[in-house]
């Protein structure tokens, strides 16, 4: 099957430490890749560089068949050429966010409306259709009305993800989706999260989730000191791990 | 005792002097928001080059009285010839021009960063969430950073055109004859003290009653969005303010 995202190569450098060192991905339409890690072992970082929310200072992309074009930055980091390009692949390539950051003077309709409208063009009419079929779709639609500040964690969260289907994305990029809930509010999120891997979307989701990597995964991605020290199957992978640093990354998940 | 007849005899001169101070007011804060907008985003990016300029003219206002900038405009700039013969001087002779440009220089100053300061305090993920959809930085800006600035800056935007409403006063000493100095003339006329500035402070009053209403009622409806917890918060000193007493 096609690749719709080949990123090659991704370096990252923040001053002279170097938190990626080298990471290649490749995304087929369907596929649900967990990336797990330590903290700090840069699957945050590497995420980012997906949308260039962080530009990385090395490595290729291409995206659904096209390579993108790079240039240097003054910073030395890679920035997209044209931005007309970097705007239209971030448009298909939606993220959650740890933090939910939904805007926070909009409802929780407004947010999920906002993209559509400004971004593709939708009228205002469809955008209201489709914000209410999809917050629906993520069980919050009684909420649509209310801001984030008087949301739940697990409500901004599924809001969030509303957000970024809205704006029907040809990937989603999960990042640390749910750590900053509390835990009973971790699952309604995971539920949502499921059903998406379900209908066959494909999602790349940093996690330290494992129950979500192994059994919604197809992929997993074990990195270590910005370097892939691990890939494949979750479950071959999860339960089998070669490394000492995944079996020890592994071992201390276990333990709380 | 109030002599009620002198504060009736005098109803209509305080009446138009009412006029005068509400078109200064309304003009200056007009003005004063329409220049303050473009300078706070100005002042609000990160390059020093383009918000030093902006911060430098705020100071020098903010650290100045507005009475000495009020004169140095009105009595100051007539000193200099070039200006007497230019066609500018039509302008600076007429005291409602200099007043008018005194106010609005003196609450751009404020306002700016005001809304300098409700700009910076923008949550970055939430911009982050914006540019991630694809927004342009001018949609990130127009939709997502000022609706949530200004709302944040309302309060203290509030604060400061009460204080304007104030300020209009010392427009009575470039001969403008709004509330204040109708009030310097009834004394003048009369020698009471009560008839003349003590209607005058109630009618500053009325006034500071019904703008303080309206931005509770603002505020009531554009700031319902926050918790109760975040209103208080932003309630407080965010933006960059000198000492109010040296305005």
């Amino acid at each position: 099957m096609k690749a719709m995202l080949e990123v090659t190569d991704i370096r990252k450098k923040f001053g002279t430490v170097e938190v990626l060192k080298g990471i290649s991905l490749t995304a087929r339409r369907g596929d649900v890749i967990s990336m797990i890690g330590a903290s700090g072992s840069g699957k945050s970082t590497f995420l980012r560089c997906l949308n260039f929310l962080e530009h990385p200072s090395g490595g290729s992309y291409r995206f659904q068949g096209e390579k993108l074009d790079l240039r240097k930055g003054p910073s030395g980091d890679l920035t997209v050429h044209d931005p007309k390009k970097l705007a239209s692949m971030r448009s298909r390539l939606s993220m959650v966010f740890q933090q939910f950051n939904l805007w926070s003077h909009m409802t929780a309709k407004e947010n999920v409306m906002l993209g559509p409208m400004r971004v593709k063009g939708t009228s205002r009419a469809e955008a209201t259709e489709r914000a209410e079929a999809y917050l629906a779709k993520v069980g919050v639609s009684h909420r649509r009305d209310a801001f984030p500040a008087f949301l739940s964690g697990g409500e901004q969260q599924r809001v969030a993800i509303a957000r970024a289907l809205a704006m029907e994305p040809e990937i989603m990029l999960f990042d640390e989706p749910t750590s900053a809930l509390d835990p009973e509010l971790v699952g309604e999120v995971l539920r949502v999260m499921r059903a998406l891997a379900e209908e066959g979307r494909t999602m790349i989701v940093v996690t330290h989730e494992m129950a979500f990597a192994r059994d919604v995964g197809n992929h997993v991605i074990f990195l270590s000191q910005g370097v892939i020290e691990e890939q494949g199957d979750p479950r071959d992978v999860l339960s089998n791990p070669r490394s000492e640093r995944l079996r020890s990354f592994l071992s201390s998940r276990e333990m709380c | 005792m109030i002599d009620w007849e002198i504060v009736v005899d005098n109803l209509p001169a305080f009446a138009s002097g009412l006029v005068n101070t509400l078109i200064l007011l309304v003009t200056v804060i007009v003005s004063g928001f329409a220049i303050s907008v473009p300078l706070a985003l100005v002042r609000a990016t990160r390059s020093p080059y383009f918000s030093g300029p902006v911060w430098l003219f705020t100071y020098v206002i903010r650290g100045t009285p507005l009475l000495v900038q009020l004169f140095v405009i009105y009595y100051g700039i007539a000193q200099f010839e070039f200006v007497r013969s230019s066609v500018l001087w039509p302008l600076f002779r007429s005291p409602w021009f200099c007043a008018w440009l005194a106010l609005t220089i003196n609450t751009v100053a404020y306002t700016t960063e005001i809304f300098a300061g409700a700009i910076r305090t923008t949550a970055p993920g939430e911009i982050e969430a914006a540019r991630s959809i694809g927004l342009s930085r001018a949609a990130v800006l127009r939709h997502v950073i000022w609706p949530s600035a200004w709302r944040r800056a309302l309060p203290q935007y509030g604060n400061e055109v009460v204080m304007m409403m104030h300020a209009t006063a010392l427009a009575s000493t470039v001969t403008i004859v709004e509330v204040m100095r109708v009030a310097r003339d009834v004394y003048t006329n009369y020698l009471v003290l009560t008839e003349s500035f003590g209607v005058a402070a109630a009618i500053y009053l009325c006034l500071t009653i019904g703008l303080t209403t309206l931005f509770r009622r603002l505020e009531k409806h554009f700031l319902r969005h926050l918790s109760r917890s975040d209103t208080s918060h932003t309630s407080g000193q965010r933006a960059e303010r000198l000492n109010p007493k040296v305005a």
